[in-house]
């Protein structure tokens, strides 16, 4: 690919070195596991997990004579990908086989695609931000190019001392290769990048975005220059498999390169492996052996053709993804830009909270979702997906604060109810008596016992009225929380004969 | 019993049904024959005596019941080349050693759904590489044929050798074989027998050993014209393993036999005639056109101006698909291992210990010409040469050419360990030039014998269809068979 | 072109087949014979001519993404050299 420089440098995102500042270039090379029942070219199961070679066909396997049958979900996959990626659809690509030897490629080659990969060039937009001023950035990011090629099997190296144990469960499974330009310039854009990646695929259901199951890898190529300078040379980190190691990885890998350019020394290109214990990468031992991987279309296979009516009835059918959710919600529900990016940012947030916010003010869903829901799933260590409130119940107890049964003060009493004990919103309410007191008359007779027991306090409020808020809670106090709080201000004021 | 091995498969088809013997005594009659044979011939690598008299037996049981199958109780010989479940599956190479697959390849699959019965399995040249069946590890086969009054022994030709000389010395009574650039129709035009390679996409090649995946057809030798058409209704099929089979119902072949060639054109193709061919071959070649303009066609002159390239396209093509294809033999998974003080070491050993001289040649040429900074100049070159290939037989056809005649080998059975030929590669590969443009190109190329040269060596003329149109062939191929007759070799095993 | 010895080792270290100085000696010498008769596709014009990819133009066959191979680790292992447990077993692998 011919490098094109898009970015203007921004002294924000320097990197200040000995001898004057230094810019980080980045681009990802992303393995997504696409989501599927079989493999990319056999009937065997993607499944994670099982037992040793249970998940292997006589493909998988390359025994002698076996042949490769293309999974058409697999295609589909990686079209709709790549629309969400609004990315260029090649209606013919070309399966190549990558040729080398290891233990765990049994064909001794990858099927994988070369010159004509199945998406050519699209773009992500990353949002930075905000920053003190609460402004976003957004960036484009554009894509190379994204191409289906076959998973390896496993190498396991601590059973044996002198040998390894290979098993070919993930031999075959399909992945999606997709191919950043090196548009990123920090690694806070690389990790938004990867964060926003990920979070395509998922409201897509193309892969399932689980980094600690290897679901999602990234291959990281950094290099560093002078501000506006020539790309320099780049080290490729390998197989990285999460966003936070991934930022590690580039803040390293950037500072090694520079310390190495401001010493006079210049940068062998190269494989790297980050090891995460340690926070560094280190140089990869096997790569003298310099590849060749004589690629050429494989023989087995014919060239993957569709038209433009296959894509169309794809492209129709895809969901809304966060970008166009997010713009919705700030145009139809008045979100801020913040709070339309939080509940975007995961597909499962984003659902939750459409449950919860449909017939009902966005905006106050919104501030439950995100404050009181997420904040206490934050505490809880848990994840959207293993909420105990569901968002029936958060919208039952949004129902009950609209209608004035209970008071925000209550609501939130009931929340963490509902998220430690569990139970219908307003059944509790009715069973505990946390309904809200709007009866005028019951109010007045507390607040009439209030003034009567606490002659001094009148006294102090009548000479400085802003201490009324006082009685105001003692009223509260004795009502346990149930009085409607608009009602007790306006009845302390008037029997005390504040002015309003 | 000796006689019931020659009969045809239409014939022992004939007395199968009308219960006059039974496959038990049928195949009875080969294994003997194969007992008597193989020390001598080397046809056979593995023979399976209790696998065929168990099949023999299931055989007369459906023929008892009227359940015969389209090949029931017909003794085949296989060549190892075709996974056979639980059998020696080796492509004659060391390298497979010990190995027995866990499944069984559609083709031969196909033939035991019509009620086959498996002999054993054939020698050839290890990963079908080669012209002669020289390069088998188990040893090279001996041609029935020999030379009037000479016992020098002589190739069967290649890869399918085995297959080839089985077939002609009535040790099965047809049998499964490849081609790549000419490994059906160089050994049966060597040994005086039928072969034909269908277009691509006809036969499955799912359980084939692999060699050049986009060259690979499977075929039938057989004895005469009628017992290919026969094996190969059986042979061919539609199957969803294999992305490059076709989806078209298979005729029944056997119906084409002894239709009238009236009205159709053959086409005689300049560049065959080609330089210091033996003058034998060129008047075989006069005698074939007569034959066919006797039974009514039409002959034209054509033009293939490609021809010549196609041997050098093919010694890229080749072996670029097969240092893939084998890349998978190294000591992992089955077959041979030899350890090593690493694993890239316990590669180099396997693979250094596994393949033989003609295959690690291949394997080099292939890994050479796809390697860095070579790829465009020779096997991008060659698929753009291939693409000629092919247009100039669709120009042929488009002018209405229904089949093309050739010479089928630019000789005879040469001699086995022939010095001139193990000097120079390039030498050996020249015996494919006449068949190979026709795998290039994915088409169909019948071989069939067509006469004697002057050493008393079996000859055969070659007929080249569209796609998907074998049963021209058939027809066309029958007719020559008709006037030239068919040609047993004297016994002397 | 034609290829010298020291690209005749690198060629077979590409293809993992160990070969002594006498093999690649002789392989040079095959090799550069072939190389030397395949020269002659340089006289071919193929300007504008696509390579070929499939020789019968045909659509390529799918699958269903349905689950129809696997669980027979016993038929993987069946003829493997070295397994254990239905692993797999090679000299160790160091990275
Ligand atoms: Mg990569
Ligand atoms: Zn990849």
């Amino acid at each position: 690919m011919t490098l094109v420089d898009v970015r203007t440098p921004d002294p924000k995102r320097f990197i200040p070195g000995a001898t004057g500042d230094w810019e980080v270039i980045v681009g990802l090379e992303v393995h997504a596991q696409v989501t599927s029942h079989s493999k990319l070219f056999s009937g065997a199961s993607t499944t994670f997990g099982n037992a040793a070679n249970a998940n292997v066909s006589l493909v998988d396997a390359a025994m002698p004579g076996m042949l490769p049958v293309i999974n058409e979900e697999c295609v589909r996959q990686a079209v709709r990908t790549g629309l969400g990626l609004k990315a260029q659809i090649n209606h013919r690509s070309i399966f190549d086989r990558k040729n080398y030897f290891y233990p765990d490629l049994p064909q001794g080659y990858q099927i994988s695609q070369f010159k004509d990969p199945i998406v050519g060039e699209g773009t992500i937009v990353i949002s930075l931000g905000p920053d003190r001023q609460g402004h976003f950035e957004d960036i484009e990011i554009g894509i190379e190019r994204l191409h289906l090629e076959q998973d390896a099997g496993k190498s396991m190296h601590d059973q044996h001392p002198t040998m390894s144990y290979v098993d070919l469960n993930r031999s075959g499974v399909a992945l999606m290769e997709i191919v950043s330009k090196p548009d990123m310039r920090s690694s806070d854009e690389a990790k938004a990048y990867m964060t926003k990646l990920r979070s395509i695929v998922r409201y897509l259901g193309t892969c399932d975005g689980n980094m600690d199951e290897g679901s999602m890898r990234a291959d990281v190529n950094v290099s560093v220059r002078r501000p506006g300078a020539e790309f320099g040379t780049r080290c490729e980190i390998k197989n990285v498999n999460s966003i936070r190691f991934i930022g590690q990885a580039i803040e390293y890998e950037a500072r090694r390169q520079i310390a190495i350019l401001e010493d006079g020394g210049k940068i062998d290109q190269e494989t790297r492996l980050f090891d995460p214990h340690k926070g560094e990468t280190r140089s990869m031992r096997s790569k003298e052996d310099a590849h060749d991987y004589r690629y050429f279309p494989d023989p087995d296979l014919l060239p993957l053709e569709f038209d433009e009516a296959f894509v169309e009835a794809l492209r129709v059918d895809l969901p809304e993804l966060p970008d166009d959710k997010k713009e919705r919600f700030v145009r139809d529900l008045g979100l801020s830009i913040y709070d339309a990016s939080v509940l975007v940012s995961e597909k499962a947030i984003a659902d939750y909270f459409e449950v919860v916010s449909a017939g009902r003010d966005g905006k106050a869903a919104a501030n439950w979702v995100i404050n009181d829901l997420l904040g206490a799933l934050n505490k809880a260590g848990k994840g959207i997906e293993e909420t105990p409130v569901s968002p029936a119940q958060l919208g039952g107890i949004l129902d009950l604060i609209k209608s004035e049964v209970i008071s925000g003060k209550l609501a939130k009493e009931l929340f963490e109810i509902v998220f430690n004990e569990g139970g219908d919103p307003a059944e509790i309410v009715e069973a505990r008596g946390m309904k809200q007191v709007t009866d005028t008359g019951a109010i007045e007779k507390a607040v009439d016992e209030i003034i009567a027991a606490n002659p001094d306090q009148v006294e102090k409020v009548k000479a400085k009225p802003s201490l009324a808020g006082w009685f105001v809670g003692q009223v509260m106090k004795s009502t346990g929380g149930k009085a409607n709080p608009q009602a007790v201000q306006a009845l302390v004021k008037a029997k005390l004969g504040l002015e309003d | 019993m000796t006689e019931l091995t020659h009969l045809t498969i239409a014939e022992a088809r004939d007395r199968l049904t009308a219960r006059d013997i039974t496959a038990v005594e049928l195949t009875d009659a080969y294994l003997s024959a194969i007992d008597a044979a193989n020390g001598a011939l080397n046809a056979y690598v593995t023979v399976t005596p209790e696998k065929a008299r168990a099949m023999a037996k299931a055989s007369d049981e459906r023929l008892a019941a009227g359940k015969a199958g389209a090949l029931e109780g017909i003794p085949l010989g296989i060549k190892d080349l075709f996974g056979t479940e639980g059998v020696h599956t080796q492509a004659c190479s060391h390298i497979l050693d010990g190995f027995a697959p866990r499944y069984e390849s559609t083709v031969t699959q196909n033939l035991w759904n019509d009620g086959a019965v498996m002999l054993g399995k054939l020698n050839m040249d290890e990963f079908a590489m080669g012209s002669s069946n020289e390069s088998s590890y188990y040893g090279p086969v001996k041609n029935p044929w020999r030379a009037t009054g000479s016992d020098a022994d002589r190739v069967p030709g290649g890869s399918s050798g085995g297959s080839a000389a089985a077939v002609a010395a009535f040790l099965c009574a047809g049998a499964t074989a490849t081609d790549t650039g000419g490994s059906i129709r160089q050994p049966a035009a060597f040994t005086g027998t039928v072969g034909i390679k269908p277009t691509y996409g006809r036969c499955s090649r799912w359980g084939i050993v692999a060699f050049a995946s986009s060259l690979d057809q499977a075929g039938p030798i057989a004895r005469d014209v009628r017992d290919a058409a026969i094996l190969l209704k059986s042979m061919a099929s539609v199957d969803a393993k294999d992305t490059t089979s076709v989806n078209l119902p298979v005729p029944d072949y056997e119906k084409a036999i002894g239709q009238s060639l009236k009205g159709m054109k053959i086409g005689i193709p300049a560049e065959y005639r080609v330089e210091g061919m033996p003058e034998e071959i060129e008047a075989l070649w006069r005698q074939g056109i007569a034959w066919l303009k006797d039974a009514g066609a039409e002959i034209v002159d054509i033009s293939l101006p490609h021809t010549k390239y196609a041997l050098p396209a093919y010694y890229i093509v080749a072996p670029a698909e097969a240092s893939s294809n084998l890349a998978r033999y190294d000591g992992v998974r089955y077959g041979l291992r030899v350890d090593g003080k690493d694993i890239a070491d316990m590669y180099e050993q396997t693979r250094a210990a596994g393949f033989g001289q003609e295959v690690k040649r291949r394997i080099m040429i292939g890994t050479y010409v796809l390697s860095a900074g070579y790829y465009d100049a020779y096997y991008l070159r060659a698929q753009k040469v291939r693409t000629l290939i092919k247009r100039d037989f669709e120009t042929a056809f488009h002018a209405g050419v229904d089949a093309i005649l050739t010479p089928a080998t630019p000789s005879s059975a040469f001699g086995i360990a022939d010095q001139e030929l193990a000097a120079d590669p390039v030498k050996m590969y020249l015996n494919d030039i006449f068949t190979v443009t026709v795998n290039m190109a994915g088409l169909p190329g019948i071989a069939v014998p067509a006469g004697l040269d002057a050493k008393g060596l079996p000859l055969g003329l070659q007929l080249i269809g569209k796609p998907f149109e074998e049963e021209t062939l058939f027809k066309t191929a029958h007719v020559i068979e008709q006037a030239a007759g068919r040609f047993t070799p004297p016994k002397w095993w | 072109m034609s290829v010298d010895l020291a690209t005749v080792k690198r060629v077979a270290h590409l293809a993992r087949i160990a070969v002594s100085e006498d093999d690649a000696n002789r392989m040079t010498g095959e090799l550069n014979a072939i190389l030397g008769f395949v020269e002659q596709l340089g006289e071919v014009d193929v300007t504008g001519v696509e390579p070929m990819t499939s020789v019968t133009p045909m659509a390529m066959k799918k699958r269903e993404d349905i689950v129809t191979d696997g669980s027979k680790a016993d038929d993987i292992v069946a003829n493997a050299p070295n397994s254990d447990r239905n692993f797999f077993l090679v000299p160790k692998v160091v990275e």
